[in-house]
């Protein structure tokens, strides 16, 4: 008995994307946590360390947003959905961007609006990575 | 000038713009006005674009002359008038504090930009005018090897030298034009990140002591508090032994010390604190008194609290005294030397202040040698325009005022570090 198998074929996201859009989560979080190190001890390391953390998710978030804008200019990758993540990836990078001079203020001028842009960023950080990997990117069917 | 619009985000160029329509405050003498703290997304940065000077000159009052008596130096800081008229320049440029932020990279780049890009000489140049005809003929290397050299003294055959690191003593004797031996360190400096390296230098009247004066290791203690042992103060070393204490603290970055003359009273010029606005925190002339503290990091002309330094000290700021006398917000004062009645009679009683000009305002102040009149010892008036015309109307700047000294037949050397100059202004004997 023959089985006639019609196959369409779901890629997941590039792999370089994915690395790219996953690390944000992880260099946005650290920089909030720093800020909230900073926030108790007064240490000014943590500021320090946050403010390269940010530059880092920003440059993280930068690339995947290059490879974003090629996924949107290629049919068979612009899927439903596709969009929502655009708006989600493209608005971490703003207000991380606003963060990133914010944290250009001297010690504790950077504080506390600093800690609250950080954890704003990490949540859309969250966001972004989630509607990232949730968006199918149909392939053709063979 | 360029100015340095980081980003042409629409929308951000509303947070950025400055309050525009509001008439300048009044910023210089014992009661500045001081406006509420502000900063936009960006700091306000104005850089001074460097050209030749060519023809042209600094501008100085009617009734007096100016010339160029010394050039292609490497990096003149502060001059110092030796007894038989020859005048020592300290060559030289410190620091090379660690970047520590993101902004670091990019400040330190475009602040650059208005600098000269002549490698520091770490050395003492000696310039002599042996017939009195106002042109310097000789030109010597006193010392080199010199560790970013600043603050100067002589007293008694005994030339002092600051560097970023040590006290250091030359042994002087008259006529001389170079050392005859290297030099003997007196105290050790404190220079660990040295981001505010120079170090001011004065006798006291009798020899005894010296006045170091050593800049904070920050603009407000983003670099951390324990940065800050041994930084933003006046220090007292004993010229015999070395020791020292601190005769003065919370001088943000005492840049110029001198004494009084006939008096034991030590004055200083202070650069204060960055990034608060265009007319904050004013740079001042003061008195120093002793064991007095003047409010950095705390708290700025006097007890107003500087809510970016945690954490706070509010028994600190309770103590922090109001200096003397502003000169304007980020004028960034550099030299101060006391008149003499040779430098003619509107000049007689006063302090010259050397003003190397503004980085953190979009209208940018300094630039100049302005004279501040003095009565009975103290100052009192407004500041009058001694040297002027180094940042010209076509917004370029030639020059960049720092070390004055008073040469007491009647003239004032001023070291100009971009265009690597010793400035000399006279009386003119032909009016």
């Amino acid at each position: 008995m023959a089985v006639i198998v019609e196959r369409r074929y779901s890629t997941v996201i590039h792999p370089l994307h994915a690395v790219l859009l996953a690390g944000t989560v992880p260099l946005f979080l650290g920089a909030a946590l720093s800020d909230a190190a900073y926030a108790s001890t007064y240490e000014i390391q943590w500021n320090n360390f946050a403010s390269w953390l940010i530059v880092g998710g920003l440059a993280f978030a930068g690339m995947a947003l290059v490879l974003l804008i090629i996924d949107l200019c290629r049919a068979d990758r612009r899927a439903a959905g596709i969009v929502l993540y655009a708006v989600a990836l493209l608005t971490t990078w703003v207000v991380g961007f606003f963060n990133a001079l914010m944290h250009a203020r001297d010690a504790w001028a950077s504080m506390p609006t600093g800690l609250v842009l950080s954890a704003i960023v990490v949540v859309l950080a969250c966001v972004a990575t989630w509607f990232g990997f949730c968006t199918p990117r149909i392939g053709g069917t063979k | 000038m360029k100015r340095f619009r980081l980003l042409a985000i629409a929308g951000l160029s509303l947070v950025l713009s400055a309050c525009g329509g509001n008439p300048e405050p009044l910023q210089y003498g014992p009661n500045p006005q001081l406006p509420q703290p502000h900063r936009g997304l960006l700091p306000n940065m104005t850089i001074a674009e460097p050209a030749e000077w060519g023809d042209q000159r600094p501008t100085v009052p009617q009734g007096y002359a100016i010339r160029a008596i010394a050039t292609d130096m490497k990096i003149p800081r502060q001059t110092l008038l030796l007894p038989n008229g020859d005048i020592l320049v300290a060559e030289g440029r410190g620091g090379g504090a660690p970047n520590l932020k993101p902004k670091d990279v990019i400040a330190g780049h475009i602040k650059a930009k208005g600098t000269s890009p002549v490698g520091g000489g770490n050395r003492l140049t000696l310039l002599r005018d042996a017939d009195g005809d106002g042109v310097y003929e000789v030109r010597t290397v006193f010392a080199e090897n010199l560790n970013a050299p600043y603050g100067l003294a002589l007293v008694d055959g005994n030339l002092y030298v600051a560097n970023q690191d040590a006290l250091v003593r030359f042994e002087y004797r008259d006529g001389e034009t170079q050392a005859s031996s290297p030099p003997v360190t007196i105290a050790d400096l404190p220079s660990a990140i040295n981001h505010h390296w120079t170090k001011a230098l004065a006798a006291s009247a009798d020899g005894q002591f010296l006045f170091v004066g050593i800049g904070s290791n920050s603009n407000i203690t983003e670099r951390g508090m324990t940065a800050e042992v041994d930084r933003a103060m006046v220090w007292r070393v004993d010229a015999r032994t070395g020791a020292h204490k601190p005769y003065a603290t919370g001088m943000r970055n005492p840049t110029a010390l001198a004494i009084q003359p006939g008096t034991d009273q030590l004055w200083d010029v202070v650069n204060e604190r960055d990034e608060i606005g265009p007319n904050l925190v004013p740079d001042y002339l003061t008195a120093v008194r002793e064991g007095g503290f003047y409010g950095w990091p705390y708290s700025y002309w006097g007890q107003n609290v500087d809510t970016r330094v945690r954490p706070q000290d509010p028994d600190k700021v309770a103590s922090a005294i109001t200096p003397d006398y502003s000169l304007g917000s980020h004028v960034a004062t550099l030299g101060v030397a006391f008149s003499t009645p040779t430098m003619g009679q509107k000049f007689a009683e006063g302090v010259f202040v050397g003003e190397h000009g503004s980085w953190n305002r979009a209208d940018p102040v300094g630039y100049k040698v302005v004279f501040v009149p003095f009565r009975d010892g103290r100052p009192t008036g407004a500041p009058v325009d001694f040297v002027s015309g180094f940042r010209g109307s076509d917004g370029k700047t030639r020059g960049r005022p720092v070390g004055v000294t008073v040469d007491l037949r009647g003239a004032l050397i001023v070291a100009d570090d971009l265009s690597n100059t010793i400035w000399r202004v006279t009386p003119d004997p032909k009016p």
